[in-house]
C-alpha cells in the first residue's frame, strides 16, 4: 500500500523540482527587461517627421470600451489612410487595466493607444508605461482643453494622456418633490442643503439625496469640491496620503449628521434598490456628474419631465466649485513602435472638430475642449426629460468652476477598494463616519508603505 | 538445477510481458499526463516559486522564501475568511448533504409519483451556472422590491435585510444548498441503484420497512457515495467565490474583498497587484483544503471499518 501511493509522489516531487529550474530561469528575462524602462529620449518631433510617419502604413491597435468609437476612428482613417487602426474592446474598468498590465508584464501583445481614466493615469506612470507626449508635441493642443481636465493629465515636465470627456459634478433634482416640500429651486448652500433635507423628509417622506456607501468616486467628488485635497504622487516614490485632513473632516462631519438623522438615503449605488430610488421618488435628487443626466433619462423613464439640473450646493456661494466623478483620455504605451502615429491619432480623436463634436452629440461624452463646451449646438441643447431645460449649458458652467489641484494616488484600485470596508461600511451603518473615514486613512497608508513608498501625512 | 532454470526462464517471460503491458499503460496514459503536467503541475510549481518572492510597486521584487506563507498563518484577512468558510461548513453541508440523502432515498423507494420528473426537477439548479443562479437570488433578497420583501410586506412584517451582516452568510447557504442538492443526490441516487437487491429483498422477508431499510442497508451501502459528496463539499466550501462575488455588488459594504479565502487571492492579485502574495494565499489555502479533505476521509474509513 505504501509503496504505490509513494512512488507517484516521488515522480511529482522530482518533476517539480525540474519545472522549478525551468521557470527559474525563463522568469529571468522579462525581469531585465521590466526594471530598467529607456527614459523618454526621443527629440522633439519636427513636422517632416511626423509627415513621413502619417504616410508610412502603420497599424495602431487602440483598446477602448467607448462605444461606437469606430465611428471617430473612421474619420481618423480616412484622413490618414495609410494609418490602420485597429479598434478593440477588451472590457471596461478594471479588467481593461488588468489586460493592458498583463500585456505589460508579458512585453507583448498589448495596446499602442488606450483608453485611460484620469485615477488611472499616475498608476501607469509609477511603471514607466506612459509614452510623455510633450515629446510629441502635445503642448501645441493644451490650449483648447479645460484648464483643470488639462491638469489631470499632465503635469509641468509631462503630457500622459489627451482629454477625452469628463464628468463635473452637479445637481440633478426632481423639481415636484422639492416643490411639495416648500423649496424654490435647489438649495444653494449646503446650510440650505441640510435643512432642505428635514423639510423634504417632513413633507414628503423621501429622502433629498441618497449618499452611497459603496461611491468612493462620488464621495472624493465632493471633497474635491471642498478644495480638501487628499492625494499627492511625486511620480516616484513619495505620496502624500491624508484622507482625513481637518477640511475632509469637515464634509464628513456634515453628511454624518445627515445620516445619523435619518434625513439621506446610504443604499449602494448602481443597485436595483438604487435605480427603484430614482425611479420613485424615494431619493429626490443625485449629486451626479455631466454623464448622469443622460443615464438618469434611461433609468428613471417614467419621470420624464420632473427632473431638473443645478450645480451643486456650496461650501461658499461667493466662490462656487465643484468637482469632478469619471471621465477618461487617451493615452500612448511608451512600448508602441510607432510613437509618431500613436501621438498623432491620440491628439487629433481629442481635437479634430468633427470627431469631438461627434463625441459630444452623438455618444454624449461631455467634452473637454472648450471651442465644444461654448458652442451653441452643444450648450443650446433642450431635454424634454428635464422640462426642456439647457442641461449641457448647466454643466458646462460647472465644468468651469472644477479645481485644477485635485491629483490622484497610484494605487487608486486599492484606495476605491478600501472605501467600501471602512468609511462605506459606516456609511451602509449609519455608524461612525469620523472613525470610517480615519480607518480608510490607516488603510490606504498602511498598503502604500508595505507597497514601498514613502508616505507623507498631512 | 533445471527447475530453477526453468522457473527463472518463465520468470523473465513474465517480467518482459510485463514490461510490455506497462509500456502501452504508460502509452496510453501520455496524453493524460502531458496535459497534467502542462495544466495542473506546472501552474502549481510556478505559483509556488512566485510565493517565494516579494514585489513592491516601488523597489520591485526580492526574494523572500517562506516569509509569505508564513504571513499567512498570522493574516487576519485570511484567518476570518477561513473562519467564515468553517461557519459555512460546519452548518451548510449537513444540511445539504442531509436533505440530498432524503430525496434520494425517497426517489429510491420508489413511492414518488413522477418520480423522473422530480429527479430532474431537483437537479435543475445544478445545471443553472452559478453566476446566473447568484444574480437571480441577489435579486429575490433585495431587501424593498424582491417577492420575499413583498411577502413580508403583504402580511404586516418588516421584511428581514437578507443582504445585512448577519444574515448574508445564511443566505449565502441558501443560494449553495438550493444550487447542489440536485448533484448530490444524483451522486447519492445512482449509488442506491446498485445496492443489491438481495439484500434489500433479505431485509424485507426480516420484517424491515422502508426507514428500518433505509437506515441499516442503504445508507451503510452509499458509504462510500456520501463520503464522495462531502469531500466535494469541502473543496467547494472552502474555494467559495462566485456567489460571494456577485453578492459584493448589491452588498458591498458587507461582502469585504476578502470575506473568502478564494476572494481574497483574487483580490490581492487583481486590486492589489500583488501576485506573490495572492499565490501564497492559494497555496496555503489549497494545502487546508487537501488536509480537513484528507481528515474526512480517514475519519470516514475509521467508520467503515469500526
Amino acid at each position: 500500500m505504501s509503496t504505490r501511493t509513494n512512488k507517484p509522489i516521488r515522480a511529482i516531487a522530482a518533476l517539480t523540482a525540474v519545472g522549478a529550474l525551468t521557470l527559474a530561469a525563463c522568469s529571468s528575462d522579462p525581469d531585465t527587461e521590466n526594471s530598467s524602462p529607456e527614459p523618454v529620449t526621443s527629440p522633439a518631433v519636427d513636422d517632416a517627421a511626423i509627415a513621413e510617419a502619417m504616410s508610412t502604413p502603420t497599424t495602431i491597435d487602440f483598446w477602448t470600451w467607448v462605444p461606437d468609437i469606430q465611428n471617430e476612428v473612421d474619420l481618423f482613417e480616412a484622413e490618414y489612410p495609410d494609418i490602420t487602426v485597429n479598434v478593440q474592446n477588451v472590457g471596461q474598468g478594471g479588467e481593461h487595466y488588468t489586460k493592458v498590465r498583463t500585456a505589460l508584464e508579458a512585453g507583448d501583445g498589448g495596446p499602442d493607444v488606450m483608453q485611460m481614466e484620469y485615477q488611472y493615469v499616475s498608476s501607469f506612470v509609477l511603471t514607466n508605461s506612459l509614452l510623455n507626449l510633450k515629446e510629441y508635441g502635445a503642448d501645441g493642443v493644451q490650449d483648447q482643453f479645460v484648464p483643470w481636465v488639462w491638469s489631470q493629465v499632465s503635469d509641468d515636465a509631462h503630457v500622459w494622456a489627451i482629454p477625452q470627456d469628463s464628468g463635473p459634478v452637479g445637481t440633478l433634482y426632481r423639481e415636484d418633490i422639492f416643490a411639495e416640500a416648500g423649496l424654490d429651486g435647489s438649495p444653494e448652500t449646503w446650510a440650505e442643503f441640510a435643512s432642505a433635507a428635514q423639510q423634504v423628509k417632513e413633507e414628503t417622506g423621501s429622502y433629498i439625496t441618497n449618499f452611497a456607501s459603496n461611491e468612493p468616486g462620488a464621495f472624493l467628488s465632493l471633497l474635491w469640491q471642498a478644495g480638501a485635497s487628499p492625494f499627492s504622487f511625486d511620480g516616484s516614490e513619495t505620496l502624500g496620503i491624508s484622507l482625513n485632513n481637518d477640511r475632509s473632516k469637515e464634509v464628513v462631519a456634515y453628511w454624518q449628521d445627515l445620516v445619523q438623522n435619518d434625513l439621506v438615503g446610504v443604499d449602494p449605488d448602481f443597485t436595483d434598490t438604487w435605480y427603484q430610488g430614482l425611479a420613485n421618488g424615494t431619493y429626490a435628487s443625485w449629486q451626479t456628474a455631466a454623464w448622469g443626466p443622460l443615464f438618469l433619462q434611461g433609468t428613471a423613464a417614467d419621470t420624464s419631465g420632473l427632473w431638473r439640473a443645478a450645480p451643486l450646493p456650496q461650501w461658499d456661494a461667493s466662490a462656487p466649485s465643484a468637482g469632478n466623478w469619471g471621465g477618461s483620455s487617451t493615452a500612448v504605451l511608451a512600448n508602441t513602435d510607432a510613437p509618431i502615429a500613436a501621438s498623432e491619432f491620440a491628439k487629433w480623436l481629442n481635437t479634430n472638430a468633427e470627431s469631438t463634436e461627434m463625441f459630444a452629440n452623438e455618444q454624449f461624452l461631455f467634452p473637454t475642449r472648450t471651442e465644444i463646451l461654448e458652442s451653441p449646438e452643444f450648450t443650446s441643447d433642450e431635454l424634454e426629460f428635464y422640462g426642456g431645460q439647457r442641461v449641457n449649458e448647466v454643466f458646462a458652467e460647472i465644468s468651469a468652476t472644477v479645481d485644477s489641484d485635485f491629483q490622484w494616488l497610484p494605487i487608486a484600485d486599492y484606495v476605491f477598494g478600501s472605501f467600501n470596508e471602512t468609511i462605506g461600511a459606516a456609511i451602509a451603518e449609519r455608524g461612525d463616519l469620523l472613525a470610517g473615514l480615519d480607518e480608510w486613512q490607516a488603510d490606504v497608508v498602511e498598503y502604500a508603505t508595505a507597497q514601498g513608498f514613502t508616505v507623507v501625512e498631512s | 538445477m533445471t527447475i530453477s532454470a526453468q522457473k527463472a526462464a518463465q520468470q523473465g517471460r513474465r517480467t518482459s510481458l510485463a514490461r510490455g503491458r506497462s509500456r502501452t499503460a504508460y502509452l496510453l496514459l501520455t496524453p493524460f499526463i502531458l496535459v497534467f503536467l502542462a495544466m495542473l503541475v506546472v501552474p502549481l510549481v510556478y505559483s509556488g516559486y512566485l510565493s517565494m518572492f516579494k514585489r513592491t510597486l516601488v523597489g520591485g521584487e526580492t526574494f523572500v522564501g517562506l516569509q509569505n506563507i508564513i504571513s499567512v498563518f498570522t493574516d487576519q484577512r485570511f484567518l476570518e475568511g477561513v473562519g467564515r468558510m468553517t461557519v459555512f461548513f460546519v452548518v451548510q453541508v449537513p444540511i445539504m448533504l442531509g436533505l440530498a440523502l432524503f430525496i434520494a432515498l425517497a426517489l429510491d423507494s420508489g413511492r414518488v409519483r413522477a418520480a423522473r420528473a422530480s429527479r430532474l426537477a431537483v437537479f435543475i439548479p445544478y445545471a443553472v451556472p452559478g453566476v446566473v443562479a447568484t444574480l437571480m437570488w441577489g435579486y429575490l433578497y433585495g431587501p424593498d422590491f424582491s417577492p420575499i420583501a413583498q411577502a413580508f410586506k403583504a402580511v404586516g412584517l418588516t421584511p428581514p435585510d437578507l443582504l445585512s451582516s448577519n444574515l448574508i452568510l445564511a443566505s449565502m447557504m441558501n443560494i449553495v444548498t438550493w444550487e447542489f442538492v440536485g448533484y448530490n443526490m444524483i451522486i447519492m441516487f445512482a449509488a442506491l441503484r446498485t445496492i443489491p437487491l438481495e439484500s434489500l429483498e433479505a431485509a424485507q422477508i426480516d420484517g424491515a420497512g422502508q426507514i428500518r431499510t433505509a437506515l441499516s442497508i442503504k445508507i451503510p451501502a452509499i458509504r462510500q457515495a456520501i463520503m464522495l459528496t462531502l469531500i466535494f463539499s469541502v473543496i467547494g466550501t472552502f474555494q467559495l467565490f462566485n456567489e460571494p462575488s456577485l453578492l459584493s455588488k448589491i452588498a458591498p459594504n458587507v461582502i469585504g474583498t476578502s470575506y473568502t479565502p478564494n476572494l481574497y487571492a483574487y483580490s490581492l492579485a487583481f486590486v492589489n497587484q500583488d501576485p506573490n502574495y495572492a499565490a501564497a494565499v492559494a497555496f496555503v489555502l489549497g494545502a487546508l483544503i487537501m488536509t480537513v479533505s484528507y481528515v474526512v476521509q480517514l475519519r470516514g474509513r475509521r467508520k467503515v471499518s469500526a
